[in-house]
């Protein structure tokens, strides 16, 4: 007889209480994980991945609840138990890591503080050795001067750092099984990596059993022995990892396969193959553009420096001390790139390394501190951004911003947000020609048109992105600038997005700046890439050249945190 | 912190000088001649400008202004000619008053109004819920007068617990020695049960006729915040490692809700300070809010000015508190500083 499993979910269906009846978001599901294994649950949005795992520490919304099935814990009925021995059991037993680690911590409390409570509530602590334990758990997560970040607050940490004190939090009590919800989600690749080996390390070395929640089917391979997908809050399949990459079964985890995008696939292959018959021969080869044919956009010696906070109170310099001033703060540091038309630029880099300012600037939301910003042969650096909005290049330069919902005001219908700018930078007048336009724009980014009489709320987060797109090429501009146009969505649906980007390029001319931190979406998309590290360029060169034989040592270390699955 | 302080008063001096001067300009052009009223009806026309100019009234405003600005500095607000008193030696006796009435009803309010909205927030749509809305409805939609003459009639009149509504001790009790000026603080502070039990009886009144109006802001927006709070992650991460509902709600949630409380306490309570004249009327409380209504009837210009400079420098006051209370709760806003 084998040994029965850490944790065992049988049967299991939670349900939920909305405004339109009971909708269910797990259906009859069984999990196993066995002692010391880590297990991947793997899914897009609303396949019930995250509310199982809710379920299982039993931390639902009052509306939800546990409609049928077992969660059996080391011979412990967690659905049946009390409140009282749940709570002994959360963080001593179980131990949950969540996404967007600096709102997971309480933002007034210093984080040696939060990781006491752990330790006292859990009797791992007297009040004597709370302070010496908590140094030491930060010690074990690899913080560098525990005893100074126990007195810091979370917003005094990096994300990558905050994570790590989460991590601290959650192994504090030394449980046997730690549930890591998207633990890197909104982390840079390297420190993802550096997230994720810790994670595995320490639980490794605990013998603890994990089971880690992503979307993220790259991730899953490279660190867990078992992956469960996830659809609709069905498990459709659950297999070894190298067996489950190697040889899908489900359609549906072959779908999520294809749309992840790897090394040596083009777009097309990205879309499952029904949807890529008739558009196919749109990504006929393009003609390279002409060497010699002049840039859209040429970007020269572009700097921006943000004055650093000065120290002096208010008092002192109203006595007239004058203090030595700081040498300002260079966000961009004299970086030099041009645009050709109909060109795909790829702008990569971690956060913090200056391609979001390089972005506003160009877009001439933000001024720059010098250098010059050369638009068909115009500098537009030289307008100030105040008054762009009123230049004729600003129907020109677009935008497309990162999240799909923010992005979008929440009391416009779509058909008057991909009006906007018709309406701001006129071109059309009559009611009728403006909705005939937005229908033909809705048609052109594949909204279906009965959709945009809809408020954003009631859209997808996939459809939202093709409002976004369809306002921003609703001027038919020259450059459009994608600002992680895709970091939110479900690999499926950033398929599809991608593609449509793709084609809409093609079909209109356009140029785009592509903006992004996920290397493997932009050796797709582009056609050259420029990495940036701390406002300046490292290498810049072809997407083939530079992801493919990167010589920055940046560059590599970039591609190497890139979890691959083993296809 | 005591540079963020000094930072923050060096802030208020251009408001402050600001006040002064509007106020000066504004009890000018108030519609009523001082002089006139003081003269009486029968006095004849030489007797009013006699007084006018004992008064310094007929001076151009910019002389007047001048004068009234030096005796300012010396601390000296000027005479109230219907008391016949130093205006700082009225404040001074009334302000107390006040300020142990609003005071009061603001700890009442709050004792009762922060347990409630944190309830109704964590039993959300529970009967405990709906009562929160009840009260809070209910205690705006009444005016002060009505309630305290509902609470007059009832616990006075009829069932005759309460003593007179007749100012802050009735006749019977002494004065307690003067050290804050807040007699139920006084009483005790001299030991003196009796007096602090006839002054706890003359104050009950007032206080709960105040606790009820400003109920309502300060449990709704205990609710609101708490409920925003209850949503977040670093909740979530609380409970999920095992800590009792009463550290997830007492440290984690309730610390972070207190901000937006905080500041709607501030609000409420300048609000009350100077504005409970209807209390004060009702009560025959000899607070500053009916003093400033009086003279203001009287056109007798020292009372309104010192009232509303007292009353600028007592809101920029609480306003420093308020934000150094931030800087306790909230480690982000010291950065700021």
């Amino acid at each position: 007889m084998t040994t029965p499993p850490l944790l065992d979910i049988k049967n299991l269906t939670v349900e939920f209480a909305t405004r339109r009846g009971t909708v269910q978001a797990v259906k009859a599901i069984d999990v196993s994980v066995a002692k010391g294994e880590t297990v991947a649950i793997v899914g897009e949005s609303g396949s019930g991945k995250s509310v199982t795992s809710y379920a299982v520490v039993r931390i639902l919304d009052r509306a939800g609840k546990v409609a049928e099935g077992s969660i059996s814990f080391s011979g412990v009925d967690l659905v049946a138990a009390s409140e009282a021995q749940m709570r002994d059991i959360r963080g001593r037993e179980i131990s949950m890591i969540f996404q967007n680690p600096r709102a997971a911590l309480n933002p007034i409390r210093k984080v040696g503080k939060q990781i006491e409570d752990v330790l006292l509530e859990h009797v791992q602590a007297t009040r004597a050795t709370a302070r010496d334990k908590a140094i030491e758990a930060l010690a074990k997560v690899r913080i560098a001067r525990p005893e100074e970040r126990y007195d810091a607050y979370p917003f005094e940490l990096s994300g990558g750092m905050c994570q790590r004190v989460v991590i601290a939090l959650a192994l504090a009590c030394q449980p046997q099984l730690l549930i890591a919800d998207e633990p890197t989600t909104g982390l840079d690749v390297t420190t993802q990596k550096a997230v994720m080996d810790l994670i595995v390390e320490l639980t490794r070395e605990r013998g603890m059993s994990t089971i880690l929640i992503t979307h993220d089917l790259g991730l899953a391979a490279a660190y867990c022995d078992k992956v469960v997908v996830m659809e609709k809050g069905n498990v459709v399949e659950t297999a070894r990892a190298g067996e489950i990459f190697r040889n899908p079964q489900h359609p549906y985890t072959r779908k999520l396969m294809q749309a992840t995008p790897r090394i040596g696939m083009s777009l097309r292959d990205l879309l499952p193959d029904a949807q890529k018959g008739p558009a196919a021969q749109l990504a006929a080869p393009k003609p390279a553009p002409a060497p010699d044919a002049a840039p859209l956009m040429r970007v020269e010696n572009l700097v921006k420096e943000y004055p650093r906070p000065a120290s002096g109170s208010f008092l002192s310099k109203l006595m007239g001390k004058t203090e030595e001033p700081k040498a300002p703060f260079r966000a961009v540091d004299g970086i030099s790139f041009s645009v050709a038309k109909g060109e795909t630029l790829g702008l990569v880099g971690e956060s913090g390394c200056g391609k979001s300012t390089t972005s506003m600037m160009i877009t001439r939301l933000i001024d720059k501190t010098s250098g010059s910003i050369l638009f068909d042969g115009t500098d537009i650096g030289a307008i100030p951004a105040k008054q762009f909005a009123a230049s004729a290049h600003r129907r020109r330069i677009q935008m497309v911003f990162q999240d799909p919902t923010d992005r979008l005001n929440p009391r416009f219908t779509a058909e008057r947000a991909i009006a906007d700018p018709i309406l701001r930078m006129g071109g059309i007048s009559g009611r009728d020609a403006l909705r005939a336009r937005c229908e033909d724009l809705a048609r052109l980014v594949g909204l279906p048109v009965e959709l945009i009489d809809r408020f954003p709320h009631q859209l997808s987060g996939g459809q939202k992105a093709r409002v976004g797109i369809a306002r921003a090429i609703a001027l038919e501009p020259d450059l459009v600038i994608l600002d992680e146009p895709t970091a939110a969505l479900d690999v499926s649906v950033q398929a599809v997005v991608l593609n449509l980007l793709q084609e809409l390029k093609e079909r209109l001319g356009m140029s785009y700046l592509f903006v992004s931190h996920d290397l493997n979406v932009v050796r797709l998309l582009c056609d050259r890439v420029i990495v940036m590290k701390t406002g300046a360029i490292v290498e810049q060169g072809t997407s083939e050249e530079v992801l493919g034989d990167p010589k920055a040592d940046y560059t590599k270390e970039l591609l190497t945190a890139i979890p691959h699955p083993p296809v | 912190m005591l540079r963020l302080i000094g930072q923050r008063l060096m802030t208020t001096i251009p408001s402050v000088i600001g006040v002064i001067i509007v106020t000066f300009l504004l009890t000018r052009v108030l519609p009523g001649d001082t002089a006139a009223y003081f003269a009486g009806p029968a006095a004849s026309p030489e007797a009013i400008i006699e007084i006018r100019s004992k008064l310094g009234l007929d001076q151009p405003l910019p002389v007047q202004f001048v004068s009234y600005v030096t005796a300012l500095v010396k601390g000296d607000l000027g005479m109230s000619l219907t008391t016949g008193q130093p205006v700082t030696a009225d404040l001074a006796a009334r302000l107390p008053a006040s300020a142990e009435l609003t005071l009061a009803g603001l700890l009442l309010a709050m004792s009762v109004a922060l347990p409630l909205g944190v309830l109704a927030a964590v039993r959300q749509g529970s009967w405990i819920d709906h009562l929160c809305r009840i009260v809070a409805t209910a205690g705006v939609s009444l005016p002060v007068f009505f309630t305290g003459l509902l609470l007059v009639y009832v616990f006075y009149f009829i069932l005759g617990w309460a003593p007179a509504p007749l100012g802050r001790l009735d006749v019977f009790a002494s004065e307690p020695a003067r050290v804050t000026g807040l007699y139920l603080v006084d009483t005790l502070l001299a030991r003196d049960g009796a007096t602090f039990r006839a002054a706890l009886a003359q104050i009950a009144l007032p206080a709960i006729t105040l606790a009820i109006f400003s109920l309502a802001p300060i449990t709704r927006m205990t609710r609101a915040s708490m409920l925003a709070v209850l949503g977040a992650d670093f909740v979530r991460t609380a409970r999920a490692s095992g800590l009792s509902s009463r550290k997830v709600i007492g440290t984690y949630a309730f610390r972070n809700a207190m901000l937006p409380v905080v500041t709607t306490l501030g609000m409420v309570f300048s609000f009350l300070l100077g504005a409970n004249v209807l209390v004060e009327k009702v009560f025959a409380w000899p607070g500053v809010g009916s003093y400033a209504v009086e003279a203001l009837i009287a056109s007798d210009y020292a009372p309104i000015q010192g009232f509303v400079l007292t009353m600028a420098i007592l809101y920029v006051a609480l306003n420093l508190m308020i934000d150094v209370l931030y800087g306790v709760i909230d480690p982000r806003v010291r950065l700021e500083g």
